[in-house]
């Protein structure tokens, strides 16, 4: 990854153009031309460093449901419990975190009366509880990474 | 905004991302029998009502460089947690900032925040000056940092769709 990648990354987390050429817009706006944005985010993409190009939806504005939960795991059953909840197409994220609620998790379904559901077949196979944190408010922040 | 079919074809197109090709929005019709002014006025509705939430690059964060992630959570009363809640998602280290509920005993925290960073070291730094710049002193707070991350797919919405939701 070289400065100019880093532009590319910096400028295009938000606001790509929606025109006929939007590569050629965005371009013209880092001083690049559209062949070569357009061959430098194909690499990026294939590199891993960006996951994709394009949109980051809104879930409860599509009419999903959405919550982030959390259990208390206990260290000689993590990797069976993690295996559980990750085989759940509607679990987003799964991360283990340092806290007695360690492992913490995205749910995101098509449906919101999904989400219950899915939680309550978590806890059902693994006999743990799982903690429901649904957010209440969100502050607006953006997310976006320096490169 | 009430989505039609022809916006969740559109969606389930573009929600593996664009074609990386000079029109997109061009190809984006040809696959769903739209032609490409329709699909840049339905794309831009989409953006206006707030349902595509960002537009442009999504970063692996980790690939970037961000190898540090944290949860800092704080157990702020609840007549003041909204004014909190606007001053730390004000914070340039703050990428994330949520409400929660609280889960008593397990959970006694109302306020989340993902903080991103290089490393542990400059994460901590940046928890401690956020503290310092916004009187936190006094409130209960903890930091998860996260030692797996075991999966980080986009949710996918029972047709062909995947997107980021935010809470890596």
């Amino acid at each position: 990854m070289d400065e100019i990648d880093r532009r590319i990354i910096n400028a295009l987390q938000g606001g790509f153009p929606i025109a006929e050429r939007p590569f050629a817009l965005a371009a013209g706006r880092l001083g690049l031309d559209e062949a070569e944005l357009l061959a430098r985010i194909t690499a990026l993409k294939q590199a891993g460093v960006i996951s994709r190009f394009g949109p980051m939806w809104h879930a409860e504005k599509m009419g999903g449901g959405l919550t982030l939960s959390a259990m208390q795991v206990p260290a000689d059953r993590f990797d069976e419990v993690a295996a559980v909840v990750n085989s759940f197409p509607e679990v987003a994220h799964n991360y283990a975190r340092e806290h007695a609620l360690n492992m913490w998790f995205v749910v995101a379904t098509e449906r919101p009366e999904r989400i219950k559901q899915v939680l309550a077949e978590i806890e059902s196979r693994t006999g743990l509880p799982v903690h429901d944190m649904p957010k209440i408010e969100e502050f607006f922040v953006g997310l976006r990474f320096e490169a | 905004m009430e989505l039609s079919d022809s916006d969740h074809a559109l969606i389930s197109v573009i929600a593996s991302g664009l074609p990386l090709v000079e029109r997109p929005y061009r190809a984006v019709g040809e696959m769903v029998g739209m032609d490409e002014v329709e699909v840049l006025a339905r794309i831009e509705a989409l953006r206006d009502s707030g349902v595509i939430r960002r537009f442009g690059v999504i970063v692996r964060h980790h690939e970037l460089g961000f190898r540090a992630n944290a949860m800092a959570v704080w157990d702020i009363p609840d007549t003041e947690v909204g004014e909190v809640g606007h001053r730390l998602a004000g914070s340039d280290q703050v990428t994330l900032c949520y409400r929660r509920p609280r889960r008593p005993p397990v959970w006694p925290y109302n306020l989340f925040c993902m903080i991103h960073g290089r490393d542990r070291a400059t994460v901590e730094e940046t928890i401690r000056g956020l503290i310092q710049c916004h009187g936190l002193e006094t409130y209960s707070h903890t930091v998860l940092f996260s030692t797996r991350r075991f999966k980080q797919t986009g949710a996918r919405y029972g047709r062909p769709l995947a997107a980021e939701v935010g809470h890596g």
